[in-house]
């Protein structure tokens, strides 16, 4: 067992891609940022000084104080400061980019796995089905994928009441934007799947006698996943952005459990009394989350595929 | 060419169908029309009446070609939120949303394709690495940020520019605008900062790398050894050859500043057709979305259509290939 695991880190380590991510101090620090970001969001239970969203901890003569830093008596029971009900701003952030993470990843999963669905069925059958698959991503194409989600988020809004759909809001928002997204994944992948289904090896399978998705899932998907997954890494910080502009639109996650994007809202309706942490805070959360896993994105795309550069 | 352009035209009034069936099925089926126009107290025989003479219990096709009928003459009923005609509370804003669009726009031309040609022609120079620093920011942060720092910058703590609302506006009749008044033009630069920005960067680094790879080219290096002025080579010959990617870009990105107005909107309280979006989907309010649906499919083919009329218009070798097929013929 050692043995192997050895020489599976040996072999990492000689590996091209260690090798450029070693020789890239940028894609360095933009992995810390992303790794400190993540461990502290998703260690927010245990990390986060006090619990924002529970209302018994909270007590509104604790409102509105700023950053410890700027605040005369060096208090630091609040570091980044108190919203207007006396929220305690970082916790609430290390909440919020837990919950736009959650979003995003699972919005980047649903629009890779309807992608790659529609995908691997347009390339391998052809035919009309391609045609009409493709026909529906060009329609939706015309459109930037904000509109998309925007129209899906309120359609479902007007099919069920404005009261539960703060219960499901969050399902909403993933597969609003999940299916805004799904086009690149399935265009690729189309692609891909056109030249690997004339290879040898998918006539052997066909000749055994397997069955078509058989096929198509155990011997043409592991050939086709590279690009996919450098698409899903770009379109991580994308999915993140689109979440906390609906959000910020007050269209995505409700005030009860707030993303960054609705953290940045809350903050946004005071910004004029000039209490300008609430706000500043999760938008530079958000937009170093951001910046970091664009950088990631770039960097894998370089490196699994030189010829994209 | 010809047939280039018809298929074009067929793609084109295909999406438009597409849009507008999507838009007439939210019309007619996610909302129910009846409900939105009667009160509670109406009885069911009186709702079947009502539906009757609407043409309501009409077989679907029908139903379709009557919407995209009333809709071409700009009638999309009234709205659940307002019960205003949905035509007209449109039309009010449309001036809003076009000033601070075209606004947008012209920031991101007039001053992207200048630092686009200046990162282009000197990449090593620190102003150079200076505007790709500020572009890579550019492209991450989202839209609404950008408009909440300079709000928070300008408005807040400078007090120097309006943060809301479009200040004085002078009525024109048909149309309302910022132009006229000083108030009003302060009133939008704000916005149309906030709106051109992401497209600012997206020229700029779109016109350095043609400008890095058009300066490699034998015909600059010949024209230097004519002995042109700079000037006469930066623009007369390398500016010139770049431009054709760059109308396309630009054509484009005008729609999607369109539709990423309804953030800059939102953002800085602007009266126009994207905050009455934004209204209509957190209201569901049908009628209007899907009228906003139906406007912005019409302005998103028609600006796809212009733009691949223009890459004829603009490239000489792509016209001499287009006529020369007609004429073997």
């Amino acid at each position: 067992m050692a043995v192997v695991v050895a020489d599976w880190l040996k072999r990492a380590a000689d590996s091209d891609i260690w090798w450029s991510f070693k020789s890239s101090p940028l894609t360095i620090a933009a992995t810390a940022v992303t790794l400190l970001i993540v461990a502290l969001a998703f260690l927010s239970p245990v990390l986060a000084p006090h619990t924002p969203f529970d209302p018994a901890t909270l007590s509104l003569s604790d409102g509105l104080r700023p950053p410890a830093l700027l605040s005369a008596d060096g208090d630091w029971t609040y570091p980044l400061g108190t919203d207007e009900q006396g929220r305690d701003v970082l916790s609430s952030i290390m909440y919020g980019t837990r919950l736009s993470l959650v979003v995003g990843l699972a919005s980047v999963v649903v629009a890779m796995l309807l992608g790659i669905t529609l995908g691997l069925v347009s390339g391998y059958f052809g035919g009309t089905i391609d045609a009409v698959i493709m026909r529906i991503a060009d329609v939706q194409l015309t459109f930037p994928a904000i509109l998309v989600a925007l129209l899906i988020d309120g359609i479902v809004r007007s099919v069920i009441s404005v009261k539960r759909h703060d219960e499901i809001a969050l399902f909403v928002i993933v597969g609003a934007i999940g299916l805004s997204f799904w086009v690149q994944y399935a265009r690729t992948v189309r692609g891909s799947v056109m030249v690997e289904k004339n290879k040898e090896y998918v006539q052997a399978a066909r000749v055994i006698g397997l069955s078509p998705p058989l096929i198509m899932v155990r011997h043409v998907l592991p050939n086709v996943t590279g690009p996919v997954l450098v698409i899903a890494t770009i379109n991580l910080g994308l999915a993140i952005i689109t979440e906390a502009t609906l959000s910020f639109l007050g269209v995505g996650l409700p005030p009860t459990e707030p993303s960054l994007g609705t953290l940045i809202r809350l903050g946004n309706e005071v910004l004029q009394s000039g209490d300008w942490w609430i706000t500043v805070f999760p938008g530079v959360t958000l937009a170093a989350l951001v910046l970091a896993v664009n950088l990631l994105g770039d960097w894998l795309r370089d490196a699994l595929n030189p010829k994209l550069r | 060419m010809l047939a280039f352009i018809l298929r074009r035209l067929l793609q084109s009034i295909a999406v438009l169908l597409t849009v507008g069936l999507v838009a007439f099925a939210l019309f007619r089926y996610v909302g129910d029309p009846i409900n939105a126009m009667v009160g509670q107290d109406t009885s069911m025989e009186e709702r079947e009446t009502l539906r009757e003479k609407l043409g309501l219990n009409d077989p679907a096709p029908i139903q379709f070609l009557v919407f995209i009928g009333n809709a071409a003459r700009g009638k999309f009923g009234l709205s659940y939120r307002t019960s205003e005609p949905v035509g007209r509370m449109i039309l009010e804003r449309v001036p809003a949303t076009l000033e601070l669009s075209i606004c947008a726009a012209l920031f991101a031309l007039l001053v992207g394709v200048p630092m686009g040609v200046y990162t282009g022609l000197y990449p090593r120079h620190w102003l150079s690495q200076l505007f790709q620093a500020v572009s890579l920011i550019g492209i991450s942060l989202p839209t609404f940020l950008i408009g909440i720092l300079l709000i928070l910058i300008f408005a807040v703590w400078l007090r120097l520019l309006p943060s809301f609302g479009r200040g004085e506006t002078v009525d024109l009749g048909w149309w309302t605008t910022n132009f006229l008044t000083w108030k009003g033009i302060q009133a939008l630069i704000l916005p149309s900062i906030t709106l051109g920005l992401f497209q600012l960067t997206l020229l700029m680094r779109l016109v350095r790398s043609e400008m890095l790879e058009v300066m490699r080219t034998d015909y600059i290096k010949f024209a230097r050894a004519r002995g042109l002025t700079n000037r006469a080579i930066n623009f007369g010959h390398a500016l010139k050859n770049t431009l054709v990617p760059v109308i396309t870009v630009a054509g484009l990105q005008l729609g999607a500043i369109i539709a990423f107005a309804i953030v800059t909107e939102t953002v800085f309280a602007w009266p126009g057709v994207g905050q009455l979006f934004i209204q209509s989907v957190q209201f569901a309010d049908i009628p209007v979305m899907a009228a906003y649906l139906l406007l912005i499919g019409l302005l998103f083919v028609l600006i796809n259509l212009t733009v691949d009329l223009l890459y004829f218009a603009v490239d000489p070798r792509l016209r001499g290939q287009g006529m020369a097929r007609p004429a073997g013929h």
